[in-house]
């Protein structure tokens, strides 16, 4: 029963992802020319999820943040080494869904090593052996890369910004595209359990937002309309990553200032 | 023979004068960032550095040209009285927000790694902004107007790939879209802030 009800929630968001002809404020944001405008289709309900999040990280996630960056730096590099190694099990067969194998090679080999040598992860020996760290991948960046839109731009309770394609990419790591996922929940392997998942995901999300305390704070202060800054920043992060080209003229548009000139 | 030798003479001086103003790109955000970076380790007070920061923008940021791209489309409905209203509040909204970002930045260390010529009119300046104990190294590409050599002028800071300008263009367009389309509260927000 769960299976199904799991499959039929995907099936939908696939559906919404395809013919995403939705009601409500037609507001859109272009990222690109050449790309067409993510819809901003849930407007109010987004901003009213992104009001619960601020006041979520404001009473919870940001404190523990703060407390986090007084950890010496070895125990914070060490943390983020960890995670960043088990990422490798969702990039390496993303990896391979893009056709990228060398990248996929590469990561094997650093996760292997940094398991290993660098002891579970805490530390990056790979990099130490001329391994350079690569960039994550993701299901949502396999299915842009494959030509599918990113439908309506959402907000997540707890999880933050996201588009209808993104979550169904995430949807896809508890649907079995995340090793970590299957052997600490889904399969009972008797090493791991279900706090193993859930620290890790947990980790995760402190180290990223202890690492952007300062500039997030900024941000929010010189905004005219926060929601808009994280909305638009999201979304150009995402092209950037799927786009997986470190090109400035493929992020910029000249033709965006002709006009400009002429006034 | 001697006409001929005062036209080279004159050429060559020209010549000369143009070569000697122009300003390499990748010179001029060092000169910028540097200068910056003196303001911001100084034992100056806030409001002192912030008034700094601000003339430094004010002669090297086209603030004119990305008020106008921020207000995207919203531009062709605005009137000659409305375009010279909404320069003026953007300056000050501009210089503010510029100056207050920056200022938390205790001597930042940024250093031009590479430049690109886009095309005549635009070149993108590579830099990297050193790893402090608790951010790690940060890409800052400068988007620099270069249509006139002899002053260039940044549009735009794009930070890990993401373009500030933009952003700042999708910010008015929401508050602009979400209430009618009246500019007017683009207006009375930019005068509030």
């Amino acid at each position: 029963m769960k299976q199904i009800i799991k499959y039929s929630v995907l099936i939908i968001i696939l559906q919404l992802l395809t013919f995403h002809a939705f009601a409500g404020s037609d507001g859109t944001i272009n990222i690109s020319k050449n790309n067409k405008p993510v819809k901003d289709c849930f407007e109010k309900i987004n901003r009213a999820t992104f009001a619960l999040n601020q006041g979520l990280d404001k009473a919870i996630f940001k404190p523990i943040a703060k407390g986090y960056n007084k950890l010496p730096t070895p125990i914070k590099n060490g943390s983020s080494n960890f995670v960043s190694n088990i990422s490798n099990l969702v990039t390496i067969p993303n990896n391979i869904l893009q056709g990228d194998f060398k990248s996929a090679g590469t990561n094997t080999i650093r996760l292997i090593i940094n398991t290993t040598l660098g002891i579970v992860g805490w530390y990056d020996a790979a990099e130490a052996m001329g391994l350079q760290k690569l960039d994550k991948e993701d299901y949502g960046q396999t299915l842009g890369k494959a030509g599918i839109g990113p439908g309506c731009y959402l907000v997540l309770p707890v999880l933050g910004p996201s588009t209808v394609r993104d979550t169904v990419g995430s949807l896809i790591n508890l649907s079995g595209g995340d090793p970590f996922y299957n052997i600490t929940i889904k399969n009972d392997t008797h090493y791991f359990s279900e706090p193993d998942y859930y620290s890790t995901r947990a980790t995760n999300a402190l180290d990223f937002r202890a690492k952007n305390l300062g500039s997030l704070e900024n941000l929010e202060k010189n905004s005219v309309d926060f929601y808009a800054a994280v909305r638009s920043l999201y979304l150009q992060d995402r092209q950037k990553k799927i786009a997986n080209n470190s090109s400035l003229t493929e992020t910029m548009d000249n033709s965006d200032w002709e006009e400009i000139e002429e006034n | 023979m001697k006409t001929r030798n005062i036209v080279l003479t004159i050429l060559l001086y020209l010549l000369f004068l143009n070569s000697s103003f122009a300003k390499n790109p990748s010179d001029f955000i060092q000169e910028i960032t540097d200068n910056a970076s003196k303001i911001l380790s100084s034992d100056l007070s806030k409001n002192e550095k912030q008034n700094k920061l601000k003339d430094i923008a004010e002669n090297t940021v086209d603030i004119r040209g990305i008020g106008f791209y921020t207000l995207g489309k919203f531009r062709k409905t605005l009137n000659e009285d409305k375009k010279k209203e909404y320069s003026i509040l953007f300056k000050e909204y501009f210089l503010k927000s510029f100056s207050s970002r920056l200022v938390e930045y205790s001597n930042p260390k940024i250093t031009v790694v590479s430049e690109e010529v886009l095309n005549e009119k635009y070149t993108m300046v590579s830099s990297v902004l050193a790893a402090t104990k608790d951010r790690p190294e940060i890409k800052i590409d400068w988007r620099v107007y270069t249509k006139n050599k002899s002053e260039p002028l940044i549009r735009d800071l794009i930070i890990e790939g993401l373009s500030l300008a933009r952003t700042q263009k999708e910010e008015f367009a929401s508050i602009i879209s979400s209430n009618d389309n009246n500019v007017e509260i683009l207006f009375k927000t930019l005068k509030q802030f």
